[in-house]
């Protein structure tokens, strides 16, 4: 009972076995239902996940949400999905046929793939491969190829618009984001989820606060949604990349974007709060997967709540947060947590003195950070105009 | 004899996504057919159990070059279009070039006794090539980085403002 899906998948393979299926097969098809399990949960989360983040933005915007549908509208995802089923497939004039039907299904594998090496529980991990954190960061490529061959394939200017933009913006976030990344990894010295997590005592999130800040930040704006919503942004662009899909096509832009928010929060929980770890987690198997989905849920509302808390920032701001704060300051902080961890390995320290010195180390490089960049901020010279008023009220003269 | 196919399916894959990349009258989709050729050459060094070569294929080839590739192409006017000139005046010349360098390789890779290792790769090879690259090969490692620092430096200088 403690280690009930250890128990099932043993119960599948002997029944395999005993109906005579070859050791490989067995293996090939429990890996085969597994996938097919995880991706099946991501979905259903997903369903419900929607349905969460309109009730929590109506709630946070003053109004009721989704409120319809059964009681509290729980089932409004559902009538969604059967509408967005029913509806038509448009596609335009002069598109191209092909790269414009590949690209919802690789900007949906994209996400899903990397759901393929998270450790859910002490002994329930997808594959545990030895460069799992390089895996991560290389699969999100796939992502970005597919909003360029959805912009380019669409033959419309604001879908163009706006892959254009997304590779400007998720590329040059991709840089901070890896460099946090490599926080972690030095920390426990090695790429692998499972042994990143099982290093963490305590969370890493309190040994590099930094990293894990530098992380969320870069991977918010992975995700493309406000406030880095620059290539959807519907008064420039009407929706961006995925202005021509309609239907199950943009069903499927929408439900990644979604999925991509919730694996944010799962590859935060990973590297950052512990990942299944809590109490009572090794004996019970099962309580690692509660927590480590809990977890990422909690990171997931955070975001949510920031991005419907915060406006869009400008092209120029987005290029200047990650070019001139996020990339010098994950850099000093990268070479500094090194430097720091590699002195501290010569004395043999308790570790709560070690995790103090960290974490005031992290706090001490934002400080100083942020102070630099005041200062930077006041010495630029910012050119001033007088507001345009658009509009005139008839009788007065517009000058 | 699953390996076998695997190995099969995802050289075909690599070499028909490179033909394609040569014979495609459309420069874009020669782009992404790269794409494919460079997924089908990272597969094929996992069947060589090189999983970090693997993802670093993929992260390289897949994450900044082909992208760049793509976004450049998307950048320029009027060379996505479908009548693109695939040949002009020295074809002869590169086709003699390309035929003679297949011949030599070819040459090379059957007469040259490959050295065949039995043993069974290590499961962890991913720390032995960082203990290696920082003991016995720090120098052209050093070397390396030395060069992508000048090389970044020096993109830098080009691309900025003239005063």
């Amino acid at each position: 009972m403690a280690d009930l899906i250890n128990l099932i998948e043993n119960w599948i393979k002997n029944l395999l076995l005993g109906w005579g299926a070859s050791a490989g097969l067995t293996g090939f098809i429990l890996q085969a239902l597994g996938s097919v399990l995880v991706v099946m949960v991501c979905f259903a989360i997903v369903i419900v996940l929607i349905w969460v983040e309109r009730k929590l933005a109506g709630r946070l915007q003053d109004r009721f949400g989704p409120n319809r549908a059964g009681p509290y509208g729980i089932f409004q995802s559902f009538a969604d999905m059967i509408k967005i089923f029913t509806k038509e497939y448009v596609t335009p004039a002069g598109a191209e046929k092909g790269l414009y039907n590949i690209a919802p299904v690789l900007a949906m594998a994209s996400v899903l793939a990397i759901w393929a090496v998270f450790p859910f529980a002490v002994n329930v991990i997808g594959a545990d491969i030895h460069v799992g954190v390089l895996y991560i960061v290389a699969v999100g490529a796939f992502g970005i190829l597919a909003i360029l061959m959805a912009g380019w394939s669409s033959n419309n200017k604001y879908a163009l618009l706006g892959a254009s933009r997304s590779v400007a913006m998720l590329i040059s976030y991709e840089i901070p984001m890896v460099i946090a990344l490599l926080v972690p990894v030095l920390l426990s010295h090695s790429m692998k989820l499972s042994v990143i997590v099982e290093a963490q005592e305590p969370w890493f999130i309190f040994v590099a606060p930094l990293a894990a800040l530098i992380f969320s930040i870069s991977s918010m704006a992975e995700i493309g949604k406000a406030p880095f919503d620059l290539l959807e942004a519907e008064s420039e662009l009407v929706a961006g990349y995925h202005t021509e899909y309609s239907g199950m096509k943009f069903g499927m832009f929408y439900v990644a974007e979604f999925l991509h928010q919730f694996t944010v929060g799962a590859l935060i929980t990973i590297f950052f709060l512990g990942g299944w770890t809590g109490p009572m987690a090794v004996r019970w198997p099962i309580l690692g997967v509660i927590y480590f989905y809990g977890k990422s849920l909690f990171i997931y509302l955070v975001i949510s709540w920031i991005r419907l808390s915060l406006p869009r920032i400008r092209i120029d701001e987005m290029l200047d947060l990650n070019w001139r704060f996020l990339i010098p300051v994950s850099f000093v902080n990268l070479v500094a947590v090194a430097i720091a961890d590699r002195v501290m390995m010569e004395f043999t320290l308790a570790r709560w003195i070690y995790v103090l010195v960290m974490f005031g180390m992290n706090m001490f490089i934002l400080w100083a950070a942020l102070a630099i960049a005041e200062r930077n901020d006041q010495a630029v010279e910012r050119e001033e105009f007088p507001p345009r008023p658009v509009a005139v009220p008839p009788g007065v003269d517009s000058k | 004899m699953v390996p076998i196919i695997i190995f099969g399916l995802s050289a075909l894959i690599t070499l028909g996504a490179a033909l394609a990349v040569v014979t495609n009258k459309n420069i874009l989709h020669s782009a992404f057919y790269l794409v494919l050729a460079f997924a089908g050459v990272a597969s094929l060094y996992v069947l060589l159990e090189a999983p970090f070569i693997a993802v670093v294929q993929v992260l390289i080839y897949i994450g900044a070059i082909a992208i760049l590739i793509v976004f450049a192409i998307m950048l320029t006017r009027r060379i996505g279009s479908d009548d693109l000139i695939q040949r002009n005046a020295q074809w002869i010349w590169a086709a003699l070039g390309a035929a003679g360098l297949f011949l030599v390789l070819g040459w090379i890779v059957y007469s040259v006794n490959w050295p065949v290792v039995t043993q069974i790769v290590p499961e962890d090879t991913i720390t032995i090539l960082g203990q290696e690259l920082l003991s016995t090969y720090v120098i052209p490692f050093e070397v390396a980085s030395v060069l992508l620092l000048a090389a970044l430096v020096g993109s830098i200088i080009i691309g900025r403002e003239r005063e």
